[in-house]
């Protein structure tokens, strides 16, 4: 009812519980030991998977390729640690279903010898293509979760004209504070990763928002970008989703990105602090992206705290670095609480998605028996996108999938605020993630379909051509018999 | 006054109107039914015959005549059943349709002789084969019409469910609480 009172530049939200107490003053461990054998899965980013260039028992070094990018729209993976290749084989992924994804397992060989790159003397004089070039060739892609490869955001930067660069310090999800450490720790780098970014696009100005829960974080990176006045650093309040990146955007520019628009479409690029900090670790000192600040909380954890992990570590042996208590853990999440993925066991590697594993316990989880709605349009309220969750939900139940999409479903963000505040403990957005991938699956079948109509076509044509030349065969074969019938029965007359 | 020659000149304009529609409904009368013609490019064109109609367009016209349903389409799946819905105007209950799991042939490389019929029958080419060497089957191309499972001589041809990888592994719809 007094909608319009609040902050216009905001829709929707939540304020959930936050969970970042219990991390967010201890310094990032950097002292986890070395694992025996690291998994590292070719597919850690949006689009096509890395192809594997090593053999079974090949050395590798730290740093080195391990699989290259294939594609446009695609990432390369490289060694977190030196060691002997042991195999490439298909082990579960870090995913709801843990289904098998191809990996590649190294032994570690505990020297830790990096393979030598060349540093560049002057990396902020490098070109701008020559820092995409470093960007994607060191596997650097977005680590606020969407885990698109970074050089081809910069690369469509460069192509479309852009003001500003918004990175996105917002972390509103509870419980992950690996951002707001990498910011206390390790600014100084943030901010010459976000030149390099301003540079490798052609930008004129950057803005660093940060969620206003985070004042030690706030305050070093202003510290660190004052010597610089194309970088602002802007606080924002706290409320879910502000890491949102069109949340984001709207709060500090007041711009809207078009609903099947790009952020390049007005002239705006939106990185992740982290994806930050990989980008100056890629271009200033050559070092690929291979490991990364993981967050690891939840009621199970004794000793919950940020961990500068190598990719490919075994979730299990992060956990068991903390102190998880197995008796108490009850679901185990990677990224945050809100949107992360529920995984089903600890054996799986930490990939450059893991912003975050929650060992939750009992207390902390809750889990409601679903009621019917009771249409208090709360969810209609929370939604950031401004959709209409309930009548969503209710076509979806219904499995009218278009009638959904007609109200919105493939604006929907999945950023559960709907089911975070539905009295009637619906899973809002179960149903979206539901109906979004069976209308993905759907797509996939009509694309199959029209594929047997043209083999099925392909195939009655052939046929077709196969009987008309028998056809016509056999009747060069009378014809023949007939003209030789013909010259037998001359000859004769001739002859008689 | 104005009343009268309103409702004169709609009564006249609709008699006019009738008696054209009237005219051209006979004069101007479609032999074959376009509709047929929509359907059928909806179907999947395999002629599989899983609907018991001999092919793709004896089934359009017979769900266009109101003689089949328009979930008689295994291949085509719910996806098929709301668009016939849609395109003949038809009301289905879609919570009762369930989704046949959708199967494909898999050849056994133990009891398969290479006779070569399998590929023969195979309406999309998805078995490739030649004489007396083992065929196999590309799951990406086939159907599930079992046609080749029927001519098979050795059984080494059966139907499996398709494999869920993690490119197609998708969320299952929230169950809904009993009672």
């Amino acid at each position: 009812m007094f909608a319009f009172l609040e902050n216009p530049k905001f829709r929707g939200g939540i304020h959930a519980e936050e969970h970042k107490a219990e991390t967010c003053d201890k310094p990032i461990a950097t002292d986890l030991p070395l694992p025996k054998r690291l998994y590292i899965p070719v597919q850690q980013h949006v689009g096509k998977p890395a192809e594997p260039i090593v053999k079974v028992g090949e050395h590798v070094l730290k740093g080195q390729l391990l699989a290259y990018s294939q594609g446009t729209i695609s990432a390369p993976v490289h060694a977190p640690s030196s060691g002997v290749i042991f195999d490439v084989q298909d082990l579960p992924a870090p995913h709801p279903s843990a289904l098998p994804i191809r990996t590649i397992v190294i032994e570690t060989d505990g020297e830790e010898k990096w393979f030598k790159y060349a540093v560049p003397e002057n990396p902020f004089e490098l070109d701008a293509e020559e820092i995409c070039l470093r960007v994607g060739g060191a596997g650097v892609v977005g680590l606020g979760g969407a885990v698109f490869p970074s050089a081809v955001k910069l690369n469509l930067g460069r192509k479309n004209q852009i003001h500003t660069l918004l990175i996105n310090a917002g972390e509103c999800e509870p419980y992950l504070t690996c951002d707001d450490l990498l910011m206390q720790e390790r600014a100084v780098e943030i901010v010459g990763g976000i030149r390099l970014m301003l540079r490798g696009m052609n930008a004129s100005k950057a803005i660093v928002g940060i969620e206003d829960n985070k004042p030690n974080a706030f305050k070093a990176m202003q510290a660190a970008s004052a010597e610089f006045d194309q970088i602002s650093v802007v606080q924002v309040p706290t409320r879910y989703p502000m890491g949102w990146d069109r949340q984001m955007l709207r709060y500090l520019t007041g711009n809207e990105i078009p609903a099947d628009g790009r952020a390049t479409d007005i002239g705006v690029v939106i990185h992740n602090v982290a994806t930050a900090y990989a980008v100056y670790q890629a271009v200033c000192l050559s070092k690929p992206l291979i490991s990364r600040v993981v967050t690891v909380s939840g009621g199970a954890v004794a000793k919950p705290q940020n961990v500068e992990v190598p990719i490919g570590t075994l979730m299990s042996e992060v956990l068991a670095f903390c102190g998880v208590e197995n008796e108490k853990l009850a679901r185990l999440i990677m990224g945050g609480p809100m949107m992360g993925e529920v995984l089903p066991h600890a054996d799986v590697p930490v990939v450059k998605a893991t912003s975050g594993i929650l060992a939750l316990s009992h207390e902390d989880i809750f889990e409601p028996e679903m009621k019917p709605c009771i249409r208090c349009s709360s969810c209609v309220t929370a939604c950031p996108v401004g959709l209409l969750p309930l009548e969503m939900a209710s076509r979806i139940k219904a499995n009218k999938l278009d009638a959904a999409v007609d109200l919105g479903l493939k604006d929907c963000i999945s950023c559960g605020s709907c089911s975070y505040v539905c009295p009637s403990n619906i899973p809002l957005v179960h149903y979206f993630k539901f109906a979004s991938g069976e209308l993905f699956s759907r797509q996939q079948r009509e694309h199959k379909a029209e594929q047997t109509k043209r083999l099925a076509d392909e195939r009655t044509k052939r046929m077709e051509r196969i009987k008309a030349e028998a056809e016509e065969d056999a009747r060069r074969v009378m014809e023949a018999r007939a003209a030789r019938q013909a010259a037998e029965a001359k000859a004769q007359e001739e002859t008689a | 006054m104005y009343v009268f020659s309103a409702i004169i000149i709609l009564t006249l304009l609709g008699l006019a109107l009738g008696l054209s529609l009237g005219v051209a409904a006979k004069y101007l009368k479609v032999e074959s039914d376009p509709l047929v013609e929509r359907v059928e490019a909806l179907m999947p064109g395999s002629q599989c015959g899983q609907c018991g109609f001999p092919g793709c367009r004896p089934a359009a016209e017979a769900v266009v005549l109101g003689a089949a349903p328009v979930t008689l389409c295994p291949p085509g799946g719910s996806a098929l059943v709301e668009q016939l819905a849609k395109l003949l105007g038809v009301d289905v209950d879609l919570s009762q349709t369930q989704d046949v799991e959708p199967m494909v042939a898999r050849v056994s490389e133990d009891t398969c002789t290479g006779c070569t019929r399998c590929f023969k029958v195979c309406p999309t080419d998805a078995i490739v084969g030649a004489p007396k060497q083992i065929h196999a089957v590309i799951a990406d191309s086939c159907i599930g019409c079992t046609k080749c499972v029927a001519v098979c001589p050795t059984e080494c041809l059966q139907m499996h469910p398709i494999e869920v990888t993690l490119r197609d592994w998708r969320w299952h719809k929230p169950q809904l609480v009993a009672a």
